[in-house]
């Protein structure tokens, strides 16, 4: 009535309270919305486990086609690459939206078979690596584009490297495939089908490996140490995490009876193997790395891996590699063409001076000097 | 007309030399049987020979495996490729030993072949076929002297065993390249290796993958169809085909289970006995390479194996002209092997001497 207050900004906290804590739940209100997109590769030998463990790992079946008992089923399509001796390596990326409370997750998986099959493995990772390569140009050429509003991310955030547990560490192919792409993605080394082990052979085979990978100075992904003012449960959690790579783990999707309850495992004559029994494997630490760490593993693949391409590729000027090698053989044949032209153009030019020559002396010798 | 057609073995006394032969009506027992006797004490004065060749990735327990098969430490110290890198090439690495049981003694020669499919670049098999034509080469040698020796040492690889990954899917573009090869020269006997990463369902479909793939590439693995002779033989042998490749485990530590004494692994979720047939196929291969069809292995290797060798270097000598390993069969000259070839062979420590055995 008489005071008409206008609309204003009460503030309903203490004095000194501008209100910028709030600005996380904004960021968090905002991400929900938008979504979260991570891209995930997994490399290794066939028959390693790989599409059983990420169907496992993300509770759906990213692979509906194939009808898998465990995992021996056969993708018909894969029996038709395996008629041939030489095989290449080839680049499946399968996309699938998750939805959990509200949070949407646009999960990409990137399957490589092939990688690792045929006799000679030489040119098995150049089809990786020139994939690699091709989402970051994109990102690169999208982000330096005039429309920057839907750019969507499709690098590669992190790379599972499947190790054979059948081998004594590190295979030569394992060593040069990680040499060759840990400047490019995170390298999360994994030991599949580790119900083949027994817990020592588990330990040595672990310390093997990590001792191989220190030894030839191969950069895997390292969990980031929690920060001092997070609770100890995470402090503990993330020690545990760290002291467990490389994770040896177990997939499965099929149900079995065990103890009176059902539980994802493998059912053998001499005993059931659980999946997600901290005891028999470590498929629980790597799923609770990759769930807690997905925004890091997008951070160093933005801050470190696209950075490093992207000075790289400016330095170059815009050309890729395989167009130089391409140029210097153009550069050569020009140059080659040119010779041949200058040298018809001298043949010529001497052909010209004989007739004038012939013609002078036909003259009477008016022209007494040879050219 | 079969080319591998089998000549009767020396050792198979059992059966008439020609089968048009009219038996012979007897009146009374002569003691023919006694026969069978004198062979067994002969036998067991001379000893056997038995030479097996493992080949397969590192780590697919092949050492093991050997282990367990003679229960005994035939790799006397830790065994090639267990501790140590992997080896930058294929190298092939043979022991000897001599076992003895009731009085039969075996002289065993394991070689094995660290280095097999290790590589990024896998296509040199060269040097295991190489080792194999390299024994052949040696006996003939043996058997085209003029005074030949009055028992030619054997060192014929009798049986390769080829470990397969335990992938669950099927055989790989490597292990079908080199079967065909190896089927060739020697009995190969196909084993799933590391068993115990496989269900029994996983199992028998790889298993029956596997069969497939052995017989759209026309590999001829041991027990082969064209060696059957009697209808006990082919009941025996088609048994053991429908298993072909065993699912093996191997272990050398014991363990107690229900109060008896077992080879096995121990793990958390259970103990996986070797010889339990519900648990894995080792007895098959044990029973196979041992107790039924050992003398079987040497004489396809002698009869068969050995003798399309030997047609081949005898043609080769007197038509080619001399390629790699040639030999001057020449009488004047007696034969030297010029071996070129890039590998090495080392024998262990317990190389027994002829005079010994």
């Amino acid at each position: 009535m008489s005071k008409q207050q206008p609309a204003q900004f009460i503030n309903p906290e203490t004095p000194g309270y501008v209100g910028f804590a709030n600005l996380p739940n904004q960021v968090h209100r905002k991400s929900v919305k938008k979504g979260f997109e991570f891209t995930l590769m997994v490399v290794g030998e066939s028959g390693l486990g790989k599409s059983t463990l990420i169907n496992s790992l993300f509770l759906t079946d990213l692979y509906p086609e194939r009808v898998i008992p465990g995992a021996a089923a056969l993708n018909t399509r894969k029996t038709l690459i395996w008629e041939k001796i030489e095989r290449t390596v080839q680049i499946e990326a399968s996309t699938v939206e998750i939805e959990e409370r509200g949070v949407k997750l646009r999960l990409t998986v990137v399957d490589t078979p092939g990688y690792g099959d045929a006799i000679n493995c030489r040119d098995c990772f150049k089809t990786i690596i020139s994939y690699i390569d091709e989402q970051f140009e994109r990102y690169l050429h999208d982000e330096s584009g005039l429309n920057r509003r839907h750019i969507v991310d499709n690098r590669v955030h992190c790379c599972f490297y499947f190790i054979s547990p059948f081998g004594h560490g590190l295979k030569p192919l394992d060593v040069a495939f990680m040499k060759a792409i840990h400047n490019k993605v995170n390298i999360v080394p994994v030991i599949a089908k580790a119900d083949t082990l027994t817990l020592k052979e588990r330990e040595r085979l672990k310390k093997r490996i990590l001792d191989e990978i220190e030894e030839h100075n191969i950069k895997i992904y390292h969990l980031p140490d929690a920060e001092s003012d997070e609770d100890e449960d995470f402090k503990e959690q993330t020690r545990l995490l760290k002291a467990s790579i490389p994770f040896s783990v177990v997939g499965s999707n099929q149900l079995i009876e065990a103890k009176g309850k059902k539980v994802r495992g493998r059912l053998y004559p001499w005993g059931v193997v659980e999946v997600e029994n901290p005891e028999h494997n470590d498929f629980l630490k790597l799923r609770t790395m990759l769930i807690t760490h997905m925004q890091d593993l997008q951070e160093v693949t933005q801050d470190l891996h696209y950075e490093n391409f992207r000075s790289e590729r400016l330095k170059r000027g815009g050309r890729k590699v395989e167009n130089e090698d391409m140029n210097k053989d153009q550069i050569l044949l020009e140059k080659e063409a040119e010779l041949r032209r200058m040298q018809e153009m001298i043949a010529r030019m001497q052909a010209q001076m004989q007739l004038q020559l012939q013609g002078g002396d036909g003259d009477g010798g008016a022209l007494g000097h040879h050219v | 007309m079969d080319p591998l057609r089998r000549s009767p073995s020396p050792c198979s006394s059992s059966r008439p030399s020609s089968p048009s032969t009219p038996a012979c009506e007897m009146f009374g027992p002569i003691g023919i049987e006694a026969v069978l006797g004198q062979l067994k004490i002969k036998a067991m004065k001379m000893g056997f020979e038995f030479n097996i060749m493992v080949v397969g990735q590192s780590g697919l327990g092949k050492s093991t495996m050997v282990n367990t098969l003679f229960k005994s430490k035939v790799w006397k110290s830790n065994p090639p490729g267990l501790g140590l890198p992997t080896p930058q090439t294929l190298q092939l690495h043979s022991v000897t030993h001599v076992i003895e049981e009731k009085g039969v003694k075996l002289k065993l020669t394991v070689t094995d072949t660290p280095g097999f499919g290790d590589q990024i670049n896998n296509d040199n098999w060269d040097p295991i076929l190489g080792y194999i034509n390299e024994q052949y080469e040696r006996y003939l040698q043996e058997e085209i002297l003029i005074t030949r020796r009055h028992h030619i040492p054997d060192t014929r690889v009798h049986c390769c065993v080829y470990f397969v990954p335990p992938t669950g899917h099927c055989l790989r573009p490597l292990d079908i390249e080199f079967l065909q090869r190896l089927c060739r020269t020697v009995n190969v006997v196909p084993v799933i290796a590391r068993a115990d990463s496989l269900t029994m369902e996983e199992r028998e479909a790889f298993r029956h993958r596997i069969q497939k793939n052995l017989r759209t590439h026309c590999i001829d693995v041991y027990p082969q169809k064209c060696f059957d002779e009697d209808i006990n033989d082919k009941i025996l042998n088609s048994k053991l085909r429908d298993r072909i490749p065993f699912a093996v485990v191997g272990a050398d530590r014991e363990h107690l289970v229900n109060g008896r004494c077992v080879l096995g692994r121990k793990t958390k979720w259970g103990i996986i006995e070797v010889e339990n047939m519900a648990h894995c196929e080792f007895p098959l291969l044990r029973d196979l390479l041992i107790r039924s069809h050992l003398q079987d292995l040497k004489d396809i290797t002698h009869n068969v194996h050995y003798e399309n060798y030997r047609v081949i270097r005898l043609n080769e000598s007197h038509l080619l002209p001399r390629g790699p390993g040639w030999v001057n069969l020449d009488p004047a000259s007696p034969g030297q092997l010029t071996s070129r070839r890039p590998f090495k062979v080392c024998r262990g420590a317990h190389d027994v001497s002829e005079d010994e055995f």
